[in-house]
């Protein structure tokens, strides 16, 4: 039934060509304490694509975005993005060079609206200063209704016009998590880093996330790294899939490359030692 | 009937005062969740360079300076303390502004002097004595207690409307709400964080004035603005609204205690009222009047 209406959506829209490497990721090291995590690990992520990381609980999913994301530091290894090395660097920074995220426990600012969450989606863009904004001058004016302007948009594409004004907190689990995708969205990112999008969802919900996303890789091209537990969203929906172990790369191709590679099956069925 | 109601303005007034004051609280509570413990010292700061600058310069050009010093303080403190501190425990945060408390007491003093300086902001001293067709005697009140209320609700009115309108403000209630979730849309904590405290230090520097005018500034300035706690206590650690009532409340209950209780049990009841008053708050509402109420799932 999901195959179905995934195959429907992404059939709709026209996808444009997967390009060149955007993100590489080489020889990536990172230890907490006594404890690795990621143990020298290499993967590239290129434009327009949909690149899965799979992996049992525990494989260093979440720590390998949150690398790419600048909230870790790893102790070796280099980062190359948009064909440039990346130097340490703070989250803030990151998310600068276009890169915005969700969270697999979803961090949304809760006491604020639906609208104010994209708002502050929007926040790298807005280019007026702090003494303008106090005496809330033409210009802070026009920036934003410009800026509500694009927001409105999100929330028309993610068909949540009715709970615009709605604090978050208030909101059910599946609508929060496609109002976290809205935020991330706001900011017009060129790669989408996105921790588990359809965890703890019903199949409708899931299949509503599942359009979103391919939509928005489709219309605005954006790339998309993603986390997820369910195969059969995984094997529909990415281009190329890294799978991880114990904080070890153990396959790393197309979905059915990976589907019929022996250590990938081992480490998700078990395997007698 | 006059006498109660002069009582009640009387404690209105102070209350404004401790609200300013709790405002400062509640504005670094709200952006990052450190309880300023220095909120006092830093109104004591800023009162005695505005009335040391204010004596060799004219009263604008003091203001601004004073103004920039808490900016500079604001720096300074991220720079050398919070930044150093991030994702520590509630605690340390809290005790790292007992040490920064105790550098301002120190420290300003010794930079400005420690007399008793006076803060002439040219307000109308003399008291009036209005509505006597309507009471006997008629009601007491003093002018420049309306202007500095004046500007204390001038000041808070700017506030509100800077937090929900502007991007800025948009980007401190975000940061108050989730580090890392503001980090990942791009927003810079530390500056976010100097920002918070110049504004705390602005609000200071205002609450400073008014009460220097009054009392003349001195050391302890810094015993009167410990008030604000059960202010906060009583109104919500992150509760802008309720840093301005929890201050009224306050203000009006212990005039009205040490007035009309006060000869029963005897006198200085307005010394520890407040603070059995934010006991039986957290007693009995520990979020305050208008904290959030946290609910854990279990």
């Amino acid at each position: 039934m999901m195959t179905a209406a995934v195959a429907s959506a992404s059939s709709s829209t026209h996808r444009q060509n997967i390009g060149e490497v955007i993100l590489a990721m080489e020889n990536i090291s990172l230890a907490f304490g006594g404890v690795q995590a990621l143990s020298d690990i290499s993967f590239d992520v290129r434009e327009h694509e949909i690149r899965a990381i799979i992996g049992p609980n525990g494989a260093g999913k979440s720590s390998m975005l949150n690398v790419i994301n600048g909230v870790y530091h790893p102790q070796q290894g280099t980062i190359f993005f948009k064909g440039e090395k990346r130097h340490q660097m703070d989250p803030h920074k990151v998310a600068s060079q276009g890169v915005a995220r969700t969270f697999q426990n979803i961090a949304l600012f809760k006491g604020m609206s639906v609208l104010d969450n994209l708002m502050a989606g929007r926040n790298l863009m807005m280019k007026t200063g702090i003494l303008q904004q106090a005496l809330y001058w033409g210009a802070t004016q026009r920036e934003e209704l410009a800026h509500r302007a694009k927001v409105e948009e999100i929330i028309t594409f993610l068909e949540i016009e009715s709970i615009r004004k709605t604090p978050v907190g208030q909101l059910p689990y599946g609508l929060q998590k496609r109002v976290e995708l809205g935020r991330a969205l706001a900011a017009e990112p060129s790669m989408l880093l996105l921790d588990e999008p359809m965890a703890g969802m019903n199949v409708e919900e899931k299949q509503d996330m599942c359009r979103f996303v391919l939509d928005v890789n489709a219309e605005f091209g954006t790339t998309i790294v993603l986390i997820e537990h369910d195969m059969g969203v995984v094997m529909d929906i990415s281009d190329r899939v890294v799978v991880l172990d114990y904080g070890k790369k153990i396959g790393d191709g197309a979905p059915n490359d990976v589907r019929n590679n022996q250590a990938v099956i081992d480490a998700y069925l078990g395997v007698q030692h | 009937m006059g006498p109660f109601i002069e009582v009640v303005l009387g404690g209105l007034m102070a209350g404004v005062l401790y609200s300013l004051v709790a405002l400062g609280f509640v504005l670094i509570y709200k952006a990052s969740g450190v309880f300023n413990f220095a909120q006092g010292a830093m109104v004591l700061l800023a009162a005695l360079a505005f009335a040391r600058f204010s004596e060799v310069m004219p009263m604008p050009v003091a203001f601004v300076l004073a103004a920039l010093l808490m900016v500079g303080a604001a720096f300074v403190i991220e720079r050398m303390v919070l930044r150093h501190l991030v994702n520590q425990e509630g605690i340390i945060l809290f005790l790292a502004t007992f040490g920064i408390t105790y550098f301002i007491e120190g420290f300003g003093p010794q930079v400005f002097g420690d007399d008793i300086y006076r803060i002439d902001l040219g307000m109308p001293k003399e008291p009036k004595i209005v509505l006597e067709s309507m009471f006997d005697g008629g009601i007491l009140i003093n002018l420049e207690d309306f202007i500095a209320a004046g500007i204390a609700a001038a000041l808070v009115t700017f506030l509100a409307i800077f937090f929900q309108k502007t991007a800025t403000g948009r980007a401190l209630r975000a940061v108050a709400d989730d580090h890392q979730a503001a980090q990942s849309v791009g927003i810079p904590l530390n500056r976010i964080w100097v920002i918070v405290w110049s504004v705390s230090g602005f609000v200071a520097l205002v609450a400073g004035m008014i009460w220097g005018s009054k009392l003349g500034v001195q050391f302890s300035l810094v015993l009167i603005a410990l008030k604000a706690i059960p202010v906060v206590i009583l109104g919500g650690f992150t509760s802008v609204p309720g840093a301005i009532v929890g201050g009224l409340i306050i203000g009006v209950g212990e005039k009205i205690a040490e007035v009309y209780l006060g000869p029963i049990i005897g006198g200085g009841i307005e010394n520890w009222f407040a603070y059995v008053l934010a006991l039986g708050f957290l007693l009995f509402r520990p979020e305050g009047l208008f904290g959030e109420r946290r609910i854990e799932r279990v």
